[in-house]
């Protein structure tokens, strides 16, 4: 009888679960604490931002949001994934900031077949040949804004063009994306230590180099470094970077010496769509300071979540159903339109931005012009899926 | 290699080299006369930035910004010597350790707590914000030339107050032999406050002359720290003047290994090949240094000891 009962009650679960789920479990690890914070944070914040604007739901269905803090080390983002994955049985993964960690962690939610969107990072491999049905990344592939500044160097007709990255493989990656646009010659290519401090050596390189322009990559401190250095020494050479290097929280920080640098990013507070005026505004009134990049691939991130739970009305358990969900894409974008390639990663525009002073005496970033238009990654012909 | 970028690239050796004997003045002071491993060095180099960038902002002017947060963190240092680190002296290296190493963590996340994750703003004022004309053809920025003047008057104290003064004769006595100083009736534990005061004071001009070059934020300690231990090492261990020659020599090394290994490599291998290897060559360069000297005088420079 008790044996009969319990079959009885297991079936019924089993018939429940493939009903519509009763709430959206969503694991959100990401870098809250270390010099890497900044960045989780912001894209904490743009997702907080897009669950108020759904009313705390995805898709209909309440949300619980798991927030867990990597500290950025890879195995501390390791151990949580397995942990959401197998104790909390979360429907998706998101959140993770950094190459390494995503590298680490990946594993756990893509064998599991827990869809995993990605607010940032978005590695070279996972856009090409080990592309996967699991994984959507509402960002960029590492290199594309790196190309982006390639493309737009070249189209200005510079031809002695000096190159500074960090000696790691992130730094080769995005050089090389460069590369693939900018035809012309190289005054220097230099490549330093991870984590240098000082550039007063590679600046007075670059002083006797007579380059007529200048492209750096130096991510997080580095380049917070180098812009104030570079600042001081009066160079008068024009500065490109890409835009990770001059996000709002940068020029937040550094204010003066980054005034003038050209960047390239896929995104601009001032991009003229009904989303993002909303996702300007409200964000600024929620947390008292401009978003960035990072926070509008947080808030993309939730809206895609959103539109895919919605379009297969709550039945997450259907993989099949919601990754074509996921795929549609059915939502509107902080970046204007927005469409996945069949890699899961985003065919679209990337703008050339100056940074200005604004009427209030902020340092923002104004678009200045279009260099791509519906832009896809190199990497995507390698993808079989 | 034209003579401006030499002369250019000598400038920025000294200038890196004076910063980091700021720091390891005070590390091989505390290092050889009190025989502690402060791994909480960096952290106190670090509270030095940050404090005269937030009262550098609050009083509007970076001097007096600069004189209350370096006076501030001397205070600082002392009240930690006090109560923390004066129950270690009697503790192996590998107690002095852990717990240094737990001061880092509490001050880091002390810090991020009281300043928040984002990076603070410290500039350079006005005044100093450009270049200068030095010779014809180099161009210096003028808050690195205030740095090596700033480097080479601390320098110039440091000796007088160590080769002149009672307090230096003190504290070469301590250097030299700890035991004997104490048993001919000095003051030690006073001397020991003292001279981590001034280590700790000798941090925070470090990191508000660093600060509006580099990013005032959480952990800028520990990158730092490595450097100032190898100095240490490679100058003699309690030796003022083992860590001023150590400091230079590193500043030196340092910058023409980064300036001319790569150039100078890709004149002698395969651009693939050079590329490659001459960055890595670079970095390592000072470590190489360091090898060298340990392996024809393993007490350093200027030992201290005799």
């Amino acid at each position: 009888m008790k044996k009969k009962l319990l079959c009885l009650a297991l079936a019924c679960f089993c018939a429940a679960s493939a009903l519509a789920a009763e709430k959206i479990k969503v694991g959100f690890i990401t870098t809250l604490s270390g010099p890497g914070g900044v960045l989780g944070v912001a894209i904490r914040d743009g997702f907080n931002l897009a669950l108020e604007h759904t009313g705390g739901k995805l898709g209909g269905l309440p949300a619980e949001v798991i927030i867990e803090d990597d500290q950025q080390k890879p195995d501390v983002a390791k151990q949580l994934a397995d942990k959401l994955v197998k104790r909390d049985k979360v429907d998706f993964g998101t959140g993770i900031v950094f190459q390494n960690l995503l590298q680490a962690a990946q594993s756990s939610f893509l064998g599991a077949e827990t869809f995993y969107v990605s607010p940032n990072t978005g590695p070279s491999d996972l856009a090409g040949a080990n592309c996967n049905p699991y994984f959507f990344a509402v960002s960029w592939v590492s290199d594309s804004y790196s190309e982006a500044s390639g493309k737009n160097m070249q189209d200005k007709g510079y031809k002695n063009v000096f190159v500074i990255a960090p000696n790691y493989p992130g730094g080769k990656d995005v050089v090389n994306g460069f590369k693939r646009y900018y035809k012309g010659a190289y005054a220097g290519e230099v490549y330093t230590k991870l984590g240098q401090l000082d550039y007063a050596v590679e600046i007075s390189q670059i002083r006797a180099a007579k380059a007529d322009a200048v492209f750096f990559f130096l991510p997080g401190g580095m380049g917070v470094n180098f812009l104030k250095q570079w600042h001081q020494a009066g160079m008068g050479v024009p500065l490109f970077g890409t835009g990770w290097s001059f996000d709002q929280d940068t020029l937040a920080a550094v204010g003066e010496p980054t005034l003038g640098a050209l960047n390239a990013a896929h995104w601009n507070l001032d991009l003229d769509n009904a989303a993002n005026k909303k996702f300007v505004a409200d964000f600024e009134k929620k947390y008292g300071r401009l978003p960035n990049e990072y926070a509008s691939q947080g808030y993309d991130a939730a809206m895609l979540i959103d539109a895919a739970v919605r379009d297969v009305k709550g039945k997450v358990e259907d993989k099949a159903a919601l990754r074509r969900a996921l795929e549609a894409a059915n939502f509107k974008s902080t970046r204007g339109a927005f469409r996945f390639n069949k890699n899961h990663f985003p065919v679209q525009n990337y703008y050339l931005r100056q940074v200005v002073k604004d009427d209030k005496g902020r340092f923002v970033n104004k678009t200045v012009a279009t260099i791509f238009t519906d832009h896809p990654d190199a990497y995507v012909a390698a993808c079989k899926m | 290699m034209s003579w401006p970028l030499f002369a250019e690239q000598c400038l920025n050796g000294l200038q890196f080299g004076l910063m980091l004997f700021l720091l390891a003045a005070g590390l091989t002071l505390i290092f050889g006369i009190m025989d502690l491993i402060n791994l909480a060095h960096g952290s106190l180099y670090m509270l030095g930035a940050y404090l005269v960038a937030s009262l550098a902002q609050a009083t509007g002017s970076f001097a007096l910004g600069l004189a209350l947060g370096v006076a501030a963190t001397a205070a600082i240092g002392m009240a930690l010597e006090i109560a923390v680190l004066r129950g270690l002296y009697r503790r192996d290296h590998l107690s002095q350790v852990l717990a240094t190493f737990a001061l880092i963590m509490i001050a880091n996340e002390t810090t991020r707590a009281l300043w928040g994750v984002q990076p603070l703003v410290l500039n350079v004022p006005a005044a100093l914000s450009g270049s200068v004309q030095l010779f014809a053809g180099i161009r210096y920025p003028a808050f690195r030339l205030l740095i090596i003047a700033v480097g080479l008057a601390v320098a110039l104290a440091l000796y007088f107050l160590v080769a002149r003064t009672r307090l230096g004769m003190l504290v070469r006595a301590g250097a030299s032999n700890r035991e004997m100083a104490m048993v001919m009736g000095t003051d030690i534990r006073w001397l020991f406050t003292a001279v981590f005061g001034v280590g700790a004071g000798l941090c925070a001009l470090a990191g508000a002359m660093l600060g509006p070059l580099l990013a005032v934020q959480v952990g800028m300690g520990e990158n730092i720290l490595i450097l100032a231990f190898v100095t240490v090492v490679i100058g003699g261990i309690g030796s003022i003047r083992g860590a001023f020659v150590g400091a230079l020599l590193i500043g030196i090394v340092d910058t023409f290994g980064r300036a001319f290994i790569p150039t100078g490599l890709r004149a002698l291998l395969s651009p693939a090949v050079a590329d490659v290897a001459g960055p890595s060559l670079a970095s390592i360069s000072i470590y190489l240094l360091m090898v060298g000297v340990l392996f024809w005088k393993p007490q350093g420079l200027f030992p201290a000891r005799g």
